[in-house]
């Protein structure tokens, strides 16, 4: 027997995984040894999840997975299903993206996790509940006797991950798989639980496939890498080689893919958007017959400024009432306070008066797959607004505008006539652009534009907002939970938490000589890089 | 420049979907088989009627399917309208001239009164399907029949759609007061109930097709403004319905263009069941006899002489055959629609549809 240490846990030979005779993952060999972690890194759509999920035999049925794989010395391609069950689990544990979805809505934490122990190690009743809590406490939930008995719906994102985890180690697995376990984690949270991970992963020796996005989060938090894109391997090796010195040209641009830059400078002064005192509440539902409860404040009052040309970049977690200020000041949400556009106040306007002034300020919201409507062509989309507002416009006319916005956003013209599912994230998000460029508007509400996209496509669009700021004079609200992003993009910076203004000012000095704790916190968390 | 800014070409998700509907043979076969019964029935006067198509008599042409002719001009007593199967007026005819007649010589009110037997009469050369207990012809009554049925249907379902749409939209639309006043509104409109309402009607006034097509239209949109107002208040969420907000267009112009798309796959789906449930009310209402006046072609009234004349099975097979074979029809197309719409039908052995693969970042 070899050293347990060195042993190879996970071994791929030229694993190939197609879908009906479309190959997505191509002659993918790699060994992950015991206590190690490999970090699986790709862009959308390269075939990172496929092929975890392909070599655990957990695709549907109409995809072939050919090539070796090996779990220590198990043969994985000759198990028959019973024996895959007995391995799932038990050998192997599984970590999803989607934290929200992948517990069961209607079970509490103690009969999830002692489902996994009943059916693995024979635990049941009160035996099964004490190694759950033993579990929640390994996942340093707060109060593990409570959470016990607890329903998904009552935890938060963190503590569901947390539960996840503690479902995949319960019966110390040789191996983790972990797709994607903090995406859709705030930054803070995201570092606790890769921490946990590490710490789990050194107490019980286990090997881990940590699938992801991130490169920020593989540079601290793997020992190898390796590269794919569009199913194919790019490269492998020990992540300080591969970031010091990439081989594959892919990973280079991958590795230069951070948004770098600043805006140009704001030339104008005055004021374009202004918004005194504002504030959003919500009212919570009441029950029959009981007092109504104080209603949910979402954002407390604050100022608000925007210069002509300037971009104002809105920072926080989710849940910060971020996106809620920017619909209240699009007078999408019923807000207090005053908010005054170009020196009118826009509050006091209602009906057709508001509908009219809609053509100034516009939106781009963050999902690029939900915010184009998919039984309409694109020049649809992009010219409907145009049509409302300039009915006097002639057909010819509304072509030739369409025309030139594609162009400015950099989408080819033969695109008008094509619908919104033949485009990609990136060209989605541009068309999305144009819907709002086209109305000629002097403000811009961003909302997270750049969060759905891949790190590369991001770069590029922020390099065409940056542009199309510095010709046109647009100024921009920017709402991200990035900070690489909107340090290539915001002016001023306000942050946010839970509602509240925490802090104010210009862009770079906000982020590297933070005031307050939280920001602080937040700036060590997405771990920026010092180049610029 | 090679814009196609016209929005009559159908887009991708209509194309899959009329390709999943067609691939389904059962319902693409079925509908086939109901549009010709239906065409065949919307010429019933040129198939079965009492009066001949045209005709030449003393070198004249007449059209007595379009122009009622008095009896006098063909050599009769009385200035009546001409009964052409009277043996006199058929012996004048074959004296002086020629008739085309249609593929039956009944029409669905015809009392056939050259019969030498006792009605209801057996199938013969005569009478297809036979005659029913007033000596009617029963093939021309369900030609008849099958044409008042399938249009009450369609009369009925595309103004229950028009109500249906436009109530649940507003209510899924607005939501809020409108939405819970408007539910509790329907909630109680739903609790009457429809039947009574029509038999107690059909005491005071003599219902005709109007009449019954109205009181039916007041409750069958009920069922669809469920479905509708949930597809909407889904759908005022959807980013691209508060994109087109922001961008100032109308509440009018959002619902049509943004979001009745959207509710129409739900909607469309409803249709062919509330087609044969129309046509199963009508049914019944006429075998119980509230419902088409008398002398109608209805089917249900067919079914009732069926009941009525056990002795002659030819009735009640007849009825049994000819709705059962009417409502599978629509069932099967109903089936086929239902398939299309679906998201998560997948095609199999088509390369239009790539295979979903599982999430990937």
């Amino acid at each position: 027997m070899p050293d347990a240490h060195t042993q190879e846990l996970l071994r791929f030979d030229r694993l190939t995984i197609s879908f009906d005779g479309v190959t997505v993952l191509s002659e993918l060999s790699l060994e992950i040894r015991r206590g190690e972690t490999l970090a699986l890194v790709g862009e959308s759509g390269s075939g990172k999840s496929v092929s975890a999920l392909g070599a655990m035999n957990l695709l549907p049925s109409n995809a072939q997975v050919e090539g070796g794989r090996w779990l220590g010395d198990t043969d994985l391609t000759t198990l028959k299903p019973r024996d895959w069950q007995a391995l799932r689990g038990r050998r192997v544990g599984f970590i999803f993206q989607e934290p929200m979805t992948s517990l069961n809505p209607l079970h509490t934490v103690a009969k999830q996790i002692g489902e996994t122990l009943r059916l693995h190690q024979g635990l049941s009743g009160r035996a099964a509940r004490e190694r759950a809590r033993t579990l929640l406490e390994q996942v340093k939930l707060p109060r593990p006797d409570e959470l016990l008995d607890a329903w998904p719906h009552q935890l938060s994102g963190g503590q569901r991950q947390r539960v996840m985890i503690a479902m995949a180690i319960a019966n110390d697995p040789e191996l983790l798989i972990a797709d994607e376990p903090t995406t859709a984690l705030d930054v803070t949270v995201q570092q606790e639980i890769l921490a946990l991970l590490a710490e789990l992963q050194d107490r019980h020796g286990m090997g881990m496939l940590f699938i992801t996005h991130d490169l920020n989060l593989v540079r601290r938090h793997a020992n190898r890498v390796c590269v794919l894109f569009n199913g194919r391997e790019q490269e492998t090796g020990p992540v300080n080689e591969v970031f010091q010195s990439p081989r594959s040209a892919y990973t280079r641009s991958l590795l230069d893919a951070e948004p770098v830059g600043r805006p140009a400078p704001v030339s104008a002064g005055g004021t374009l958007l202004q918004a005194r005192a504002l504030s959003v509440s919500f009212q919570r539902p009441k029950r029959l017959f009981a007092k109504r409860p104080p209603a949910f404040v979402a954002v407390k009052p604050l100022n608000l400024d925007i210069a002509p040309g300037e971009t104002l970049g809105i920072v926080g977690e989710s849940g910060s009432g971020k996106t809620t200020l920017a619909m209240a000041l699009l007078r999408l949400t019923e807000s207090l306070g005053e908010i005054s556009f170009d020196g009118e106040r826009l509050d006091m306007l209602s009906g057709n008066n508001l509908r009219q002034r809609r053509r100034r300020f516009q939106v781009v919201f963050q999902d690029p797959y939900g915010s184009l409507s998919p039984r309409l062509p694109v020049s649809e989309i992009i010219s409907e607004g145009l049509r409302f507002h300039y009915p006097g416009l002639k057909e010819a006319e509304v072509i030739e505008r369409v025309q030139a916005t594609l162009k400015e956003v950099g989408l080819p013209a033969d695109c008008a006539a094509r619908y919104p599912h033949e485009f990609s994230g990136g060209q989605r998000q541009r068309i999305a652009v144009a819907r709002a460029l086209i109305l000629e508007p002097e403000l811009v509400v961003l909302d997270e534009p750049t969060s759905a996209l891949d790190r590369t496509v991001q770069k590029q669009l922020v390099e065409l907002l940056r542009d199309l700021q510095a010709r046109r004079g647009l100024s921009y609200l920017f709402i991200s939970h990035d900070l690489a992003v909107v340090r290539a993009m915001a002016h001023r910076i306000m942050v946010l938490k839970d509602g509240e203004l925490i802090e104010e000012g210009h862009c770079l000095d906000v982020l590297e000589r933070p005031a307050s704790d939280y920001t602080r916190a937040l700036v060590a968390a997405a771990g920026l890089s010092i180049r610029r | 420049m090679t814009l196609a800014f016209n929005t009559s070409s159908l887009s991708p998700i209509t194309r899959r979907r009329i390709s999943v509907f067609r691939h389904n043979r059962r319902a693409w076969v079925s509908l086939w088989i109901f549009m010709a019964l239906f065409a065949v029935s919307l010429a019933a006067e040129l198939i079965a009627n009492d009066k001949p198509l045209v005709m030449q008599y003393d070198g004249q042409w007449y059209v007595p399917l379009l122009v009622d002719y008095p009896e006098t001009e063909f050599g009769g007593f009385l200035p009546t309208r001409t009964d052409y199967h009277d043996p006199f007026i058929q012996a004048q005819l074959d004296e002086n001239g020629w008739a085309l007649w249609p593929l039956i010589p009944f029409s669905y009110q015809t009392l056939d009164m050259q019969m030498m037997r006792p009605s209801p009469s057996s199938p013969d050369g005569r009478h297809w399907l036979g005659t029913d207990d007033q000596g009617r012809d029963v093939l021309a009554r369900v030609i008849y029949g099958f044409r008042l049925s399938v249009f009450f249907a369609l009369v009925l379902t595309a103004g229950s759609l028009v109500m249906g749409v436009i109530i649940g939209g507003i209510q899924g639309y607005f939501g809020g007061k409108t939405d819970l006043i408007g539910q509790r509104l329907t909630e109680i409109w739903s609790g009457l109930p429809m039947l009574f309402l029509l038999i107690i009607l059909a005491s005071m006034v003599q219902p005709g097709f109007w009449w019954l097509l109205g009181i039916m239209l007041l409750f069958s949109w009920l069922g669809l403004v469920d479905v509708v107002r949930a597809e909407f208040l889904r759908a005022r969420n959807l980013e691209y319905v508060r994109a087109a907000k922001a961008m100032g267009l109308p509440s009018r112009l959002i619902m049509w263009r943004h979001v009745l798309p959207n509710a129409m796959v739900a909607t469309l789906t409803f249709i062919p069941f509330l087609f044969t449930g129309a046509i199963t009310t009508l049914t019944a209402l006429d075998f119980l006899g509230f419902g088409l006046p008398p002398g109608s072609p209805s089917l249900g009234e067919l079914v009732a002489q069926g009941k009525n004349n056990l002795h002659a099975p030819w009735l009640g097979i007849t009825a049994f055959v000819s709705l059962s074979l009417m409502l599978s029809l629509l069932v099967f197309i109903g089936e086929g629609l239902r398939d299309a719409f679906d998201p998560r039908h997948i095609q199999h052995g088509s390369s239009a549809a790539p295979t979903r693969i599982p999430a990937n970042a």
